[in-house]
């Protein structure tokens, strides 16, 4: 089959960028919007590398409304436990940039 | 390990588009190429989000610079220079992929070829058009390209932002200004009523006794509330709001006499900004994508078009159901488009995504508020996360107000650095 060579030249390269396997590397949903506000020299300051359990602990507090917040209670809201911890994991695995 | 990308069994499971993709021999061995359409906020995302992740990407963008409309009020209000908001496309050509400098004319989709202004043809095997609006000058009576010149939209930024902005200046002391505001859908739902604010905010200061007409085809809008609390703090001697209830559609202007009609009555402007009705840009209506409502409706976990295979749609042209057209959701919607595009060409199941939209608003310098909404697929269209979003606080602080612009203007510099830098 001709179309096997493409996608496996296109796999390369993602296996090559991530160093890790392809599927592994997909952001989990919603975490690409978070890198719409959190971004190196944000006032929101960035996500990449933070610990894993730092970002769970805030992301509830919001998310019950423990820890006061201009918007990011309103955000938070939007992902239960599991998903919060799966963008958690995530970020924390991304080298800080 | 890396799941084994090419195994049949994988690529069985998946619907005809994927497969479809991968299968088409047209170009031989040659690695799949994406051609993006639009260099602004979704589309040049989204070119860099395909060339991170190894996909041979064309970016086609016609204009010779980018006028970024987030803070464009401002402008207006004469609170900054449009310099704010002007970027080149210098980084973009050096951001691994193609950057093409022309029109993309048309759009050939069983041949799956777009062409451009020189008649050039790029070949694709999965296109993303993000080419933002078109102003519908066949809408209301009397406004089309040149009456925009005597009364100016100013909803594409650039000369007609300054030309607005110089109007306003020069407007005699006792003033009137119209601002009228079309029916929806249109690009940025919160964007006239911030302009309100600030315009108001302008007179207030610098042209005392001067005072500014709201003429709105509807009776709500976004963050409503936070700006009507705004405007009876602020403005009470200057803004008046006419909604549609109140006769405030505008049927007609007449650009030669500075005239702007309803229904129920006439008003002679000093100053008439008309944002008028719109649409997908050109391209998306050319290439088949648009339907009767001038818009394009789109698949909400993959951005594909509902009409035509192998395209993609995202930022204002898409129909993104509770997803507002703003920079924010262009921007995590091409983020979320790319990937789709990845794992379709690579065979693999796209993800049921999640997104955010985050829009800040002035009602005055340094006075901010907010409405976010988290989206997600629901019954074929992107629906609000239920308990999820909502407006800032009525009776929140000046300062958490002060925070709120602080933090606008803190994503503004991100998100065109990120996209533009
Ligand atoms: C006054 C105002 C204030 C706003 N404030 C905010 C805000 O605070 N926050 C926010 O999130 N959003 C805001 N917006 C909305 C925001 O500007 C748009 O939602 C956003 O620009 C949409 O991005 P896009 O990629 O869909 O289109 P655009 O950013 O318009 O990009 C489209 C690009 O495609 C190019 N193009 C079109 N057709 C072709 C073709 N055939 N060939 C080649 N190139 C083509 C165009 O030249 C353009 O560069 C505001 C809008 C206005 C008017
Ligand atoms: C629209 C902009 C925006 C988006 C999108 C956004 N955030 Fe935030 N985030 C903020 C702001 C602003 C704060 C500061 C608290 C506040 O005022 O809301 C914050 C604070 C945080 C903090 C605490 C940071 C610290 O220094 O302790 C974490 C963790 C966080 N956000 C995670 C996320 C995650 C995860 C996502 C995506 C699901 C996300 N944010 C999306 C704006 C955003």
């Amino acid at each position: 089959m001709r179309a096997a060579p493409a996608a496996l030249a296109l796999l390369a390269a993602l296996v090559g960028a991530a160093g890790a396997g392809a599927a592994e590397m997909r952001a989990p949903p919603g975490a690409s919007s978070c890198t719409g506000c959190h971004a190196r020299g944000a006032a929101m300051g960035a996500l990449a590398g933070r610990p894993e359990a730092e970002i769970v602990a805030a992301l509830a507090a919001f998310r019950t409304g423990a820890r006061p917040a201009t918007l990011m209670n309103r955000i938070a809201k939007g992902f239960d436990a599991a998903e919060s911890r799966a963008i958690a994991i995530w970020f924390a695995s991304q080298g800080a940039r | 390990m890396p799941r084994a990308p090419s195994a049949p069994t994988r690529r069985a499971v998946l619907g005809g588009a994927a497969a479809a993709a991968l299968a088409r021999p047209a170009l031989g061995g040659a690695p799949p190429r994406v051609v993006v359409v639009g260099a602004g906020f979704g589309g040049a995302t989204a070119a860099r989000c395909l060339a991170a992740g190894g996909v041979d990407t064309a970016l086609v963008e016609a204009a010779p610079r980018y006028v970024a409309c987030p803070g464009s009020n401002e402008v207006v209000a004469g609170l900054r220079g449009i310099e704010a908001q002007t970027f080149g496309y210098d980084a973009l050509g050096r951001a691994g992929f193609r950057l093409v400098r022309a029109t993309a004319d048309a759009v050939d989709p069983a041949a799956r070829r777009v062409r451009l202004g020189d008649g050039t043809e790029l070949p694709y095997d999965r296109l993303i058009l993000s080419p933002g609006i078109d102003l519908r000058f066949d809408a209301l009576p009397g406004y089309d390209a040149r009456a925009a010149e005597a009364m100016p939209h100013a909803w594409k930024a650039g000369e007609q932002t300054v030309l607005l902005a110089r109007q306003l200046a020069a407007m005699p002391e006792g003033g009137t200004v119209v601002l009228s505001v079309p029916a929806n859908p249109y690009r940025c739902p919160p964007g006239p009523y911030e302009r309100a604010s600030l315009i108001a905010h302008f007179l207030k200061t610098r042209k005392p006794r001067a005072k500014l007409i709201l003429l709105d085809a509807k009776d709500t809008f976004s963050k409503q509330k936070l700006f009507e609390a705004a405007w009876a703090r602020l403005y009470k001697d200057v803004l008046e709001v006419v909604p549609l209830a109140a006769g405030g559609q505008v049927s007609e202007v007449d650009p030669a006499g500075m005239v702007v009609r309803t229904d129920f009555a006439e008003v002679k402007a000093d100053v008439a900004c008309i944002i008028p009705p719109q649409r997908a840009g050109r391209i998306a209506a050319q290439a088949g994508c648009a339907d009767r409502s001038g818009w394009c409706p789109i698949d909400p976990a993959t951005f594909e078009s509902r009409l035509v295979p192998g395209i993609h749609v995202v930022g204002d042209a898409a129909i993104a159901g509770a997803m507002p057209k703003s920079a924010f959701s262009a921007n995590a919607q091409a983020k979320v488009c790319a990937q789709a595009v990845i794992d379709l060409l690579a065979g693999r199941e796209p993800e049921n995504p999640r997104l955010i939209n985050t829009c800040w608003s002035l009602v005055a310098p340094g006075d901010g508020i907010s409405i976010a909404g988290v989206f997600r697929p629901t019954d074929g269209l992107l629906a609000d996360v239920p308990g999820a979003g909502g407006i800032s606080p009525l009776d929140a602080p000046d300062a958490v107000r002060a925070q709120e612009a602080a933090y606008g203007e803190s994503w503004y510099r991100t998100i065109t650095r990120d996209v533009f830098g």
